[in-house]
């Protein structure tokens, strides 16, 4: 408990020294690693508080991109709040929408039926006039942060755009951990090692589960926000189910279930990405590779590795 | 729509419908049997069509490259069991996902490193390629009805192998108790295997039947295999006649979806999929 604290700080304070040091290049690829640790922070509260292995969670980045996209003004700077309160605010009705069908099926169904139901996002985006096909939108400016006539931040300044990145990490992390911890977070847990035990004593499971998909599709669709918001873009690739796919790996590559994982998990995967690449341009054979290792050998994730090695170093018992 | 235009699309939604049945019951055996859901069947169905590419450039006939890719995707099937997939009935869904994610990124990578990133066409055999006149202006290629015969054909075999034959009937009874079928002497590692390699073969010969119409091309495979999910999730996990009433009932909504509305021309299968889970979460037909 205390320790985690200190931890929390001692990661917080290298996050925010780290621009002062980094080139431009790593200020910006580790301002994209903390987009991704949101995205990953968000299927967390599925995987692994809920026990909703979801496929499909690229679709709920995609639409919080796609509404900073589109509601981006053509010649003007859009406003960051305005945006950004209705790129959250569809992202989470979208997957409420969309739990609405697939938290009634279960296990294999639910990872079929929500990869279905991101492709078929992925097909509204790449197919119709609306998301403008395969190229996407690109965005003529940045949002403005104003408030009452100053502006807050220059997001066309890198280190800017890292300090309002790292804020939001920081602000994701605090309410998962604060979700969790309340009567809320902890049915979502006992429904996920328990369900038919949470509805024999009375917790309606479909609701608790369709709040867990539309909130989780809520801070998927933060990260995307952002993701635009860095590149001024929105395309369907960010749609993906590639994407769908890496995010799950950072959860295992960062331990299932805890929130630091998801953290640790981001950075470990675009660690592997950046030097797989750097490698070899056929790096996703380097990748399906790893993960194919990593899943027969290592049926627990790295975090298994490293808490059997605490536990062999400070003799800790197991925990279950 | 006049009445020529309408059976021509007819058989389109037909022959996707029943191709698409070929991957899909391959997809739902493994799943109902084995309990393994398997990202990487698409990729199996890429290789059927670059196989099919690849060695009937080589042996100069389309026949023999696909005796010869059967062969190789069986192979495929039981080397793939026995090395990767052994490990992973008794592992949960989430390890199953990205095991076979990642088979998916070699697959696709092996691919490009082997054959290119290009696409490229395979030539309807000579004795197939010719039109059926239907007016002055529209005619029907033969091949795709040949194409549609040999997967009713097989449609038929697979439900005589199920329902007639000893294999059959262990299949029938590994799908409903494994332990049970294991502590009455049978070998249920054997018949997983051979379910697995029969689900490869399948998909396999899917994308070789299916290569001179549609050409072979990167990426091929995903987009059979998300359809796929959608026929097995409409048709009931591990029901094969479930898959072919599906497969059918998609290859028609996409053929007039993309006739009827082009505009939501991808959409409309994912659609009668939503309408299909309000109706029946379980699907339309469970096991068979």
């Amino acid at each position: 408990m205390k320790r985690s604290k200190i931890a929390l700080l001692i990661a917080l304070a290298l996050l925010a020294l780290f621009p002062l040091v980094g080139a431009t290049f790593y200020t910006e690829l580790v301002t994209k690693v903390m987009i991704l640790a949101i995205f990953a922070l968000s299927l967390d509260l599925l995987v692994g508080y809920t026990g909703l292995v979801s496929f499909g969670h690229a679709a709920y980045f995609g639409v919080g991109a796609y509404a900073l996209a589109l509601l981006a003004p053509k010649y003007e700077a859009a406003n960051l709040w305005l945006t950004l309160g209705a790129a959250i605010g569809i992202a989470g009705l979208a997957a409420l929408l969309v739990g609405m069908f697939v938290v009634r099926v279960k296990g294999i169904y639910f990872i079929m039926v929500t990869l279905a139901f991101a492709q078929m996002f992925y097909f509204v985006f790449h197919d119709t006039k609306f998301g403008r096909g395969s190229d996407g939108i690109s965005m003529n400016f940045k949002p403005e942060a104003t408030i009452g006539g100053v502006n807050l931040f220059d997001l066309g300044n890198p280190t800017h755009v890292y300090y309002l990145v790292l804020v939001a990490l920081l602000a994701v992390f605090l309410f998962l951990r604060a979700l969790l911890r309340s009567p809320f977070g902890r049915a979502l847990q006992g429904i996920r090692s328990n369900e038919h035990r949470m509805r024999s004593l009375g917790y309606p499971v479909y609701r608790y589960k369709l709040a867990s998909f539309a909130i989780a599709g809520a801070l998927a669709g933060f990260a995307g926000y952002l993701s635009a918001m860095q590149f001024g873009f929105a395309n369907p690739e960010l749609l993906s189910w590639h994407q769908s796919g890496n995010v799950l790996l950072m959860l295992i590559l960062g331990g299932i279930g805890s929130l630091y994982g998801a953290v640790i998990g981001a950075f470990a995967f675009v660690a592997l990405q950046e030097l797989y690449s750097y490698v070899t341009t056929h790096w996703q054979l380097l990748l399906g590779a790893t993960i194919i290792a990593l899943v027969i050998f290592l049926p627990g994730g790295l975090a298994s590795v490293m808490g059997r090695f605490k536990r062999t170093l400070v003799g800790e018992p197991e925990d279950e | 729509m006049d009445f020529y235009s309408f059976l021509i699309q007819l058989l389109n939604g037909l022959q996707y419908g029943l191709l698409l049945f070929l991957v899909a019951s391959g997809l739902t055996l493994i799943f109902g049997i084995m309990g393994i859901i398997n990202l990487a069947h698409g990729s199996f169905y890429m290789v059927g069509a670059y196989m099919a590419f690849s060695l009937s450039v080589l042996t100069g006939n389309l026949f023999v490259a696909i005796v010869l890719g059967i062969v190789l995707s069986v192979a495929l099937g039981v080397v793939l069991e026995w090395v990767l997939f052994s490990h992973l009935y008794k592992r949960d869904h989430l390890e199953q996902v990205l095991l076979t994610y990642g088979l998916i990124l070699v697959f696709e990578e092996l691919r490009s490193l082997i054959v290119g990133n290009d696409v490229h066409g395979v030539a309807v055999p000579a004795i197939f390629n010719w039109s059926i006149p239907l007016t002055e202006t529209l005619s029907y290629p033969v091949y795709r009805l040949f194409m549609s015969a040999v997967c009713v054909l097989l449609a038929v075999a697979l439900y005589l192998l199920i329902a007639k034959t000893r294999l059959g009937m262990m299949i029938r009874a590994g799908s409903s108790n494994r332990e049970m079928v294991q502590s009455l002497g049978l070998n249920i590692n054997l018949v997983y295997r051979l379910v697995f390699a029969l689900g490869v073969a399948l998909a396999a010969f899917a994308g070789m039947l299916a290569a001179p119409v549609s050409s072979v091309y990167p990426g091929m495979g995903t987009g059979v295999l998300i359809i796929c999910f959608v026929v097995v999730v409409i048709g009931g996990i591990g029901s094969v006649w479930g898959a072919l009433v599906a497969a059918l009932l998609i290859g028609l909504a996409d053929t007039f979806g993309k006739v009827l509305i082009p505009e939501a021309a991808g959409v409309t299968v994912y659609l009668v999929m939503a309408a299909v889970l309000l109706w029946r979460p379980e699907g339309l037909f469970r096991r068979v």
